[in-house]
């Protein structure tokens, strides 16, 4: 097999000190692969979004090491780290967390803008995401007169738009009523599909899971069990 | 971030929340407003002050004086029979300094940077009249070549010309029974003269110029050089040519092109030998100051408005961090550096107080126009010439700059609080 494109190694996380202390993760060990679909199940305060944020980057474990496409991330500082997350990491939240103000094109071009995009390259990005979405005559809609599974879409055109290698879906159904939540899954298992996007989800529903090619269970900061859907 | 997405964002940010945007720039623009207004007062009376400068005296010219030997030392002075008593320097009180003989211009003629030196002729006047009217008393003022009078109607004086010349103040054309300035045109006056034994003489003089009255030659007429030397023999008849030729005051020309410098070298030269030298800029420099002082006052209350608006600044942008706490924490998720958020937050602010700044100025200088073409008709008719609020492009480019550094400074705080925040605080939703 060849290396893992995000690897965790006995990660700790501990918030607080001595009496207050608290350890979220306790030393987890995980390898998730390209083009895989994982699913990171737990109840809530069971770690799984602490460990989410440790593989995105977004946070430092206390001890233990993440390894992006087979090195340490440890090094990555400043200016290298938040490149690193834009051009690799795409985010799909439960919250959409959509400027409501603001454009439909303007919200999914917000990662480009990060990354220095010239205004043209932007929108012509930010339209073909859309369209991919099939949410390209929303695009001069304002957020927030979408509806809740058009909102998740524009979260997922957002977080295509910079063609990630990893999406980070953190309970993408969680706000939607079961037949969007299951029209948002379809796109999200067919982007993981067809282009080989490697998908991270953090849920604690049980049927989301389900479709995951893995699913890596945490519990009071461990990992309990790991289980790979039976080859059909 | 390309750093004209950073400002485009940030000019728009600061469009999202209007009803705050607007209140905020409307506390900076009081502070512009007034900050303006007063530094117009300051550009339009300096201006006037300097413009009047032309009617006190020639700008390549210099009153010289000589030191009496003792003027340095405290308690009473020794008497010296060359003193002079001075009345040519209008104002309270009058100075004695030694008397300037035809051997001290000499002298002075012989310094390095003087291009010519006359004797200062201080005349005073009896009266003046038309013959029918009645005699009014009449101050003469300095006439040194290369005064620009302000005019109400004719010409200005020939200093050259043999025919005697005199220009009249406005305020002595009704009293002398002229119906209007043009009318007193071309007239003959006369003049009025006693020499010390007593003997009044008259002297005849054609009015070529009726002055408006300003700050440099309020009240008083001009002679020309001709009238000038004609009424000075005449008060000075009888006496031996030793007294005569003792002046009180001495005027020096040099290079009208000669740098401060230079000038200042002049008046050193004149001061190792013995004299005094003062430019009509250094009698000017005095009012200057003062009014630079007022101004400076009335700019300190504009400046206390800003700093009151800036806290309206760190107030907005502090409601406006918390509003988008989440915006921010996605923004930094996705790679956006803490140095960006800094830019966004702190040219948000500086744009803010560019508007509150840009508005201000831009309503003061017409309100200030206004209202100082409304007083030049009414409170400083007579006054002419004052443009009592000016506005040059570079004070109100200062202003408006000025307002963004504070307004900028104001949002430094909201700004590193916003740059610092932990994206997983902001995103935490369990």
């Amino acid at each position: 097999m060849s290396h893992p494109i995000l690897a965790a190694y006995d990660l700790k996380k501990s918030y607080g000190r001595g009496q207050n202390r608290f350890d979220a993760l306790k030393g987890v060990t995980l390898e998730i692969f390209a083009g895989e679909s994982v699913a990171i199940v737990g109840k809530s305060g069971s770690g799984k979004s602490t460990l989410m944020h440790l593989l995105a980057l977004l946070d430092k474990p206390s001890t233990g090491t993440v390894q992006l496409g087979g090195s340490d991330t440890a090094t990555l500082r400043g200016k290298r780290l938040n490149e690193t997350r834009n051009k690799t990491f795409g985010f799909v939240f439960q919250q959409f967390f959509l400027t409501p103000g603001a454009s439909v094109l303007e919200n999914v071009v917000l990662p480009l803008k990060i990354a220095g995009v010239g205004s043209r390259g932007r929108k012509q990005r930010g339209h073909a995401a859309l369209e991919r979405l099939e949410l390209d005559d929303k695009a001069r809609s304002k957020a927030n007169a979408l509806s809740g599974g058009q909102k998740q879409r524009a979260v997922i055109a957002r977080a295509l738009v910079n063609d990630p290698r990893i999406i980070f879906a953190d309970e993408p159904t969680g706000n939607l009523d079961s037949a969007t939540g299951a029209i948002v899954e379809d796109i999200l298992f067919g982007l993981n599909r067809d282009q080989g996007i490697t998908l991270i989800i953090v849920t604690h529903d049980e049927d989301l899971a389900e479709r995951c090619d893995r699913r890596i269970y945490i519990r009071d900061g461990l990992v309990v069990s790991e289980e790979a859907r039976v080859a059909a | 971030m390309r750093a004209i997405d950073v400002v485009g964002s940030a000019i728009g940010n600061s469009f999202r929340s209007r009803l705050r945007t607007t209140l905020t720039v409307l506390a900076i623009f009081i502070g512009a407003f007034t900050l303006t207004i007063t530094n117009g007062l300051g550009t339009g009376i300096n201006a006037y002050i300097t413009d009047t400068v032309a009617s006190i005296g020639a700008s390549d010219v210099m009153t010289v004086t000589k030191v009496s030997a003792d003027a340095k030392a405290t308690g009473p002075q020794e008497y010296s029979p060359d003193q002079i008593t001075s009345r040519a320097a209008a104002g309270p009180g009058s100075t004695t300094v030694a008397a300037i003989t035809p051997a001290d211009l000499t002298t002075i003629a012989a310094i390095d940077g003087v291009t010519s030196v006359e004797p200062s002729l201080s005349v005073t006047p009896d009266y003046v009249t038309t013959g029918t009217s009645k005699k009014y008393r009449l101050g003469l003022g300095s006439a040194v070549a290369g005064v620009h009078l302000q005019l109400a109607a004719g010409s200005q004086l020939d200093q050259k010309a043999a025919q005697l010349q005199i220009a009249l103040p406005v305020s002595f054309v009704t009293p002398l029974g002229f119906t209007s300035s043009a009318d007193a045109i071309g007239t003959t006056v006369q003049i009025g003269v006693s020499n010390p034994a007593g003997t009044v003489n008259v002297l005849n003089a054609t009015v070529v110029a009726v002055s408006e009255a300003s700050l440099g030659s309020s009240g008083n007429a001009t002679a020309n050089t001709a009238l000038t030397q004609a009424l000075y023999d005449a008060s000075t008849s009888g006496l031996s040519t030793a007294q005569k030729e003792s002046y009180s005051e001495a005027v020096v020309r040099f290079d009208p092109s000669s740098t401060d410098a230079q000038v200042t070298a002049l008046k050193d030269h004149l001061t190792s030998a013995g004299f005094t030298g003062q430019t009509v800029a250094d009698e000017i420099g005095t009012f200057k100051s003062v009014i630079d002082a007022i101004v400076l006052v009335l700019n300190a209350f504009a400046v206390i408005a800003l700093l009151a608006a800036s806290f309206g600044i760190v107030n907005t942008l502090l409601m406006s961090v918390q509003e988008r706490t989440r915006e921010i924490g996605l923004m930094k998720a996705m790679g956006m550096g803490a140095g960006r958020i800094f830019g966004l937050f702190s040219i948000e602010a500086a744009f803010i107080g560019f508007l509150g700044s840009a508005i201000g100025a831009g309503i003061a200088m017409i309100v200030g126009s206004v209202v100082s073409t409304a007083l030049s008709g009414a409170l400083f008719a007579n006054l002419p010439g004052l443009t009592l609020i000016a506005f040059t492009p570079v004070s109100i480019i200062t202003i408006i700059l000025i307002v963004m550094a504070i307004a900028f400074l104001a949002g430094t705080l909201p700004a590193w609080r916003a740059a610092r925040q932990d994206p997983i605080e902001s995103l935490r939703y369990e």
